[in-house]
């Protein structure tokens, strides 16, 4: 069984290298039987893979010790569900998802790819084809998850407890899903180059591909962000530690991409700037799995270090990021220039936009790369952390976000921004408003906080005001705004939507920053404390025995105004005895958007323990606001333009979309 | 304006951007990196007062003192030198005597090292890198400590 699925494995590999070889010789000698090769070869491909990794899934299931990678990440006793997603809880097996991934997204674009020229999607495959061969070549090689151990151990050595969470089940297959759909731009990009040749309608192909794995990179950052707020029990949702910055450098460059491809799309410029932007943002997507699995950097992911993989993946970087750059010096030149445009205009903001991400982007490569460099040639340890980020990041996405609502108010070509100024009044007289409440009536606020939640505001309301506008709400009569707004193209709805999320989630990061409280202190059983208005009684500590583990439970109610308890809080010390490793299970209740946490430490006399308390104000909306952000790209990609927008099958097939004059 | 006078003052215009984000992220670079010491490195380094670093070592064994609270002191070794190091709050699940661990935070007058962030390995298979790579150059690890 489990020979099968290696043997699948190395099958993937045979086929991957067809792919890469086959379609593309047809697309240059112009021959279409080589090149139709090209979709067969790949779906193959995708359903070798997807077997392998489900042979994997069942050794894990079913406890196979005979697998070096199941003994060292398994156990018996581990509840069902983290068997399951142990799969990929190590590092081959999260090497085989992405792969699995990978060539899941060859086989979308082999399936749905019928309405692209020949030659381009040929291409596309095969550049698909290379990044697949050199990720299998790099399981195979360094990081096979088949490798046997015999005899079989009885038991295995556990999953990392930290692992041991549903957050497991969710945060990786998202995260991936964007980083390895990124690979989808990276491949058209690297195809109009080979071909020479990009177009309005190259932009309406990538876009799709380009919105669902910025959907999915910003679901999976986000619950990696909540996973990491309440399993590690510090409480923070960010910590600039390089290894989030791995996975934010492509979903900022990602943005980029989203809003330069619209320009490309409608107007057919910034044609060049987009392909570039479109290698970058996958290059950034490789460039964090090589920090990430390389061991190059310490961290809850660094599974184990091996030199071996770290330069396997180094070079892979370095061929990919060099070749398609290097492409790129060469041909770009001859591609087409887009269009001149007014710098006032909804071009010249989605221009800005880039200006200010991909500067953001660099800031952040900068922070991360740095102490890497500083240790390779002068041998000195330092670290860059949130106060570096704090002083370049922050600073370089407030004018951003200031100029988010008008860029979808501005008109193309030629903009007016008195005119939407004017329309943006009352967001600005509201957030205005919020920054005077803010400031003189809550306290402990800081001029930071007031100003942070005016921004906010002017986010939400700008991305309202939008719809309003575009549906003519005050203009017409109700019922036909009401008509009018819900014919409003999805992509409007989408970019609204995505807008307001961003100010949600900038509400919450403002509210947890300025208004947290924190309390570290020893309590007994049946002390009280009180913490932001809230009173929070200590019940004691409860030893209890789960499948793998026995924690110490610490119970804490919550109490009402008379006194009377109204909810109970179960914050726990676990130990994992087969790993030796305790955890922290902090204790969270959520009050409306709001939430208190509860962290136990040490035990102290006579029942006593010390406690950490935060109250957290608005914290789940950083979390809601991605969510509104994912549904803003969700609807945008149900929007009508792409899904019937492509050039028919029978026209494509016998002409060619001839490159639009500018 | 004619159109290329537009077009070179959309250019310098962005320029001038670019510019001032390049500047402000290497004065941050400058101000706001911080170094990494091991006890023993710390008579060479120039510290100004207050300059915050990390330190990093080896928790020593039976150095960990309690105090009221939350308060708790310790010793921070390379086995060369020893630094005092006080710090107040929740202390990680993995801190413990003969530990690796980083704290970060500054100097006090009194010449004990206070941190306001300690951190341990997050699982028994490795030691904080920093900290590992530092006692391998001293000769002092051993893979069994792992």
């Amino acid at each position: 069984m489990v020979e099968m699925g290696h043997f699948a494995l190395v099958l993937a590999l045979v086929l991957s290298l067809v792919q890469s070889l086959v379609p593309l010789y047809g697309a240059y000698k112009g021959d279409a039987k080589l090149m139709a090769v090209g979709g067969p070869v790949t779906v193959t491909g995708f359903a070798m893979i997807a077997l392998s990794f489900a042979v994997l899934t069942l050794a894990y299931v079913q406890s196979d010790f005979s697998l070096v990678n199941v003994w060292e990440n398994s156990h018996s006793l581990k509840p069902m569900i983290y068997k399951f997603t142990g799969t990929w809880g190590n590092h081959e097996g999260s090497m085989l998802l992405w792969v699995m991934i990978l060539s899941f997204f060859g086989a979308l674009v082999a399936a749905f790819g019928s309405n692209l020229p020949a030659t381009l999607r040929a291409n596309v495959l095969a550049v698909q084809g290379w990044i697949g061969t050199a990720f299998l070549l790099f399981i195979l090689i360094t990081s096979n998850p088949f490798t046997r151990l015999i005899p079989a151990p009885i038991e295995g050595k556990d999953l990392n407890p930290i692992l041991q969470d549903i957050g497991l089940a969710v945060h990786p297959p998202l995260l991936y899903l964007g980083y390895v759909g990124f690979s989808v731009c990276f491949s058209f990009a690297v195809a109009a180059l080979i071909e020479g040749r990009i177009d309005a309608a190259w932009a309406r192909w990538v876009r799709p591909w380009t919105l669902a794995a910025w959907v999915f990179l910003t679901g999976g950052i986000a619950m990696g962000s909540y996973w990491a707020y309440y399993e590690l029990g510090w409480g923070g949702f960010w910590f600039w530690d390089p290894v989030e910055n791995a996975s934010f450098m492509p979903w900022l460059a990602g943005t980029a991409l989203l809003h330069s491809a619209i320009v490309m799309e409608k107007r057919s410029a910034l044609k060049i700037w987009t392909l570039l932007l479109a290698i970058l943002t996958f290059s950034l997507s490789l460039l964090g799995t090589f920090l990430v699995r390389s061991g190059v950097l310490t961290s809850v992911h660094a599974f184990a270090s091996d030199p071996s993989r770290g330069v396997f993946i180094l070079g892979i970087l370095t061929v990919f990021i060099g070749g398609s750059l290097a492409l790129f010096a060469l041909r770009a030149s001859s591609l087409t220039a887009g269009g001149i445009f007014h710098p006032i205009s909804r071009e010249g903001a989605l221009v800005l936009n880039n200006l200010f991400l991909t500067t953001a982007t660099a800031t952040v490569l900068i922070g991360t790369l740095y102490p890497l460099v500083v240790e390779a040639l002068f041998g000195e340890k330092i670290s860059v952390g949130e106060p570096f980020f704090n002083l370049t990041f922050g600073p370089l996405m407030m004018p951003l976000l200031v100029l988010v609502p008008f860029g979808p108010l501005l008109a193309w070509k030629r903009g007016d921004v008195a005119a939407v100024a004017q329309r943006l009044m009352f967001a600005f007289g509201a957030a205005l408003l919020v920054v005077l409440v803010t400031f003189l009536f809550i306290d402990g606020a800081s001029v930071f906080a007031a100003l942070g939640a005016g921004l906010a505001t002017w986010l939400v309301l700008g991305a309202l005001t939008d719809l309003a506008l575009k549906a003519g709400i005050g203009n017409v009569a109700p019922k036909v705004a009401l008509r009018r707004f819900l014919g409003l193209p999805r992509s409007v709805f989408g970019t609204a939507l995505a807008h307001l999320g961003l100010g949600l989630t900038l509400l919450g990061i403002v509210g947890v920053l300025s208004f947290e409280k924190e309390a570290i202190l020893v309590m007994k059983p049946g002390q009280v404390l009180e913490i932001a208005s809230h009173r929070l009684r200590f019940e004691g500590l409860q030893p209890v025995r789960g499948p793998n583990f026995t924690e110490d439970q610490g119970r804490f109610s919550l109490l009402g105004p008379a006194g009377q308890p109204v909810a109970e809080i179960v914050s726990a010390k676990r130990f994992y005895p087969v790993r030796q490793m305790p955890t922290t299970e902090a204790g969270i209740k959520t009050l409306w958007l709001s939430q208190l946490y509860i962290s136990l430490g040490d035990e102290a006399n006579d029942g006593a323990v010390v406690v950490r308390v935060w109250w957290k104000p608005l914290v789940t909306l950083i979390w809601g606001g991605t969510l509104v952000m994912m549904a803003g790209g969700f609807v945008s990609l149900m929007d009508r333009r792409l899904r019937v927008g492509a050039p028919a099958k029978r026209k494509s097939a016998d002409k060619k979309p001839s490159p639009v004059a500018t | 304006m004619t159109r290329k006078q537009k077009r070179l003052s959309v250019i310098a215009g962005a320029l001038a951007f670019l510019g001032a984000a390049t500047a402000l992220t290497f004065y941050a670079l400058g101000q706001k990196a911080s170094y990494f010491y091991m006890p023993a490195d710390l008579q060479a380094a120039t510290l100004e007062p207050g300059q915050r670093i990390r330190l990093g070592g080896l928790v020593e064994n039976g150095t960990i003192v309690r105090g009221q609270g939350t308060e708790v002191a310790f010793g921070v070794t390379d086995s060369e030198e020893t630094v005092k190091v006080r710090y107040t709050g929740l202390l990680p699940d993995l801190f413990r005597e003969g530990q690796g661990v980083i704290t970060e935070g500054s100097f006090g007058s009194d010449g004990v090292f206070v941190a306001d962030s300690v951190l341990a390995k997050h699982d028994e298979n490795y030691m904080p890198k920093e900290v590992a790579d530092s006692l391998k150059e001293k000769g002092v690890w051993q893979e069994s400590a792992q």
